[in-house]
């Protein structure tokens, strides 16, 4: 006997798999192991269930004799007596949007199984977008919304804004179709897909599986911004990143310009301290040469550090400069104008020197003759010595 | 258009020019060279950051089925 209701178990299990139901719930037992048995009953015919506590541990309560309810449920049999049984993987009453709920369990379902909601799907976001696709409505805040925080946080950015409707018929349909359009810009970095708040019929849409799908496929990083406080929608599921507003979307999708400058600081600083670094290294060689060679590598370095300070005074944050504490000096006109060449200079005009500690005011006297074309003033001692 | 998405390569090349100039052993001209180009990205950089302006535009597919984008008026 056992072969048969085996076989038969066997048989149902791969030609069935997890189906919908619809019932009433009687003989409804919970056992002190936490599974629960009951029949599911409808006019026409009756079936023996059991939901094990792992299944039914998700549930806010246990159902009540007499409920009308939908199961996901696969079914098999039950060997030792034969039985037709559903082993009840899902279970909503059919009252408070029932039928949505299972749509969406449905859906949710058939992505799962496809691997969509796979953590291992997910995308890192770029670190530094340049072009932002948003797929959203023209009539809400949304748009509006991601233009302000962009503009303060990161204005390096073009934003391609997708407009489609968000809510009532026909808006699944738009949403795909402008998640595709989108998915054609070349050299995208960044899609944004979501609305501003809404009633959970308002927020319908992104909770269609084909929304869900199509933002699965999307080319780049996406990020879902479908404004809700609590539920989590298929499209939040699917996308790379999730956001509960669309501004937050924003904030996510690009860094804030105050603390790339910050750091754009410290590689200044770095710059410079290899530079100086690299430049003693080479003058402790030079002290090691012979004195004939000295002179001429002497004439190196130094056309070197006129390249050095000129470079330097490009560099703005880095003043006081390392360099300057070799004994060199920048000088600026009161405009600030970095003073390079001789015939920026005439007698009696002042200007600013720059040395390591400050600026000092300072006057041309004279102007001789010799040649010289630097961007800084050295004091000629030091020059005749050299650095090092 | 101008691509704005170069913040993302100077940004790079810096960090690289920093890096290899703190870590290689490079002579006093190749040394130069490098910091003279990383004054210039790092400048470049800092331009990007405070002077550029968002931009926004509308894409719309034509009848003939390609894209179309406009300035968006804000």
């Amino acid at each position: 006997m056992l072969d048969v209701t085996t076989h038969a178990r066997r048989v149902i299990e791969a030609g069935l798999g997890l189906i919908w139901v619809r019932g009433e719930i009687t003989g409804f037992k919970a056992y002190r192991s936490g599974h629960w048995y009951f029949t599911l009953r409808d006019p026409q015919a009756q079936v023996r269930c059991v939901m094990w506590h792992t299944d039914n541990a998700r549930l806010p309560s246990a159902p009540v004799e007499g409920m009308q309810v939908f199961v996901a449920a696969r079914p098999t049999i039950w060997e030792e007596r034969g039985e037709l049984r559903l082993t009840v993987k899902q279970m909503v009453p059919t009252q408070d949007g029932g039928t949505w709920q299972v749509r969406l369990e449905q859906a949710r379902e058939a992505l799962r199984r496809d691997g969509l909601l796979d953590p291992a799907r997910k995308r890192r976001l770029p670190a530094f977008p340049g072009r932002i696709a948003m797929v959203t409505s023209l009539d809400g805040a949304a748009v509006r919304d991601v233009i302000s925080v962009l503009q303060r946080r990161w204005p390096l950015v073009t934003l391609f804004v997708l407009p489609t409707r968000v809510q009532g018929e026909g808006a699944e349909r738009e949403i795909c179709a402008a998640l595709r359009r989108a998915d054609r810009i070349p050299h995208l970095d960044l899609l944004i897909v979501g609305r501003g708040g809404g009633s959970r019929e308002d927020l319908w849409a992104f909770n269609s599986e084909a929304v869900a799908r199509a933002v699965a496929a999307s080319r780049v990083p996406t990020i879902s911004a479908v404004g809700h406080e609590t539920d989590v929608s298929l499209t939040d599921l699917v996308a790379d990143a999730r956001a509960p507003t669309p501004s937050a979307a924003a904030e996510a999708a690009v860094p804030d310009r105050e603390a790339v400058s910050g750091s754009l600081a410290a590689l200044a600083r770095h710059l410079a301290q290899g530079l100086t670094r690299r430049t003693a290294v080479v003058s402790q060689r030079v002290d090691r040469m012979g004195d004939r060679l000295q002179m001429n590598v002497m004439a190196v370095l130094e056309r070197s550090s006129a390249r050095i300070a000129q470079a330097a005074a490009g560099l703005d944050a880095l003043s006081p400069l390392r360099v300057l504490q070799r004994g060199y000096a920048v000088a600026r006109s009161d405009a600030g104008i970095v003073l390079k060449q001789r015939a920026q200079f005439t007698p009696g005009l002042g200007f600013r020197l720059t040395v390591t500690d400050g600026d000092v005011r300072a006057e041309v006297l004279d102007l001789p003759r010799p040649a010289g074309t630097s961007a800084l003033s050295s004091p000629s001692p030091a020059r005749e010595r050299g650095q090092g | 258009m101008p691509d704005k998405a170069v913040f993302r390569e100077e940004l790079a090349r810096l960090e690289a020019i920093v890096r290899r100039l703190e870590a290689e052993d490079l002579d006093l001209d190749g040394a130069l060279e490098l910091f003279e180009e990383g004054v210039k990205r790092l400048k470049l950089a800092r331009e990007l950051l405070q002077e550029s302006e968002l931009k926004v535009k509308r894409v719309v597919e034509a009848a003939d089925g390609t894209l179309r984008s406009r300035d968006i008026d804000r």
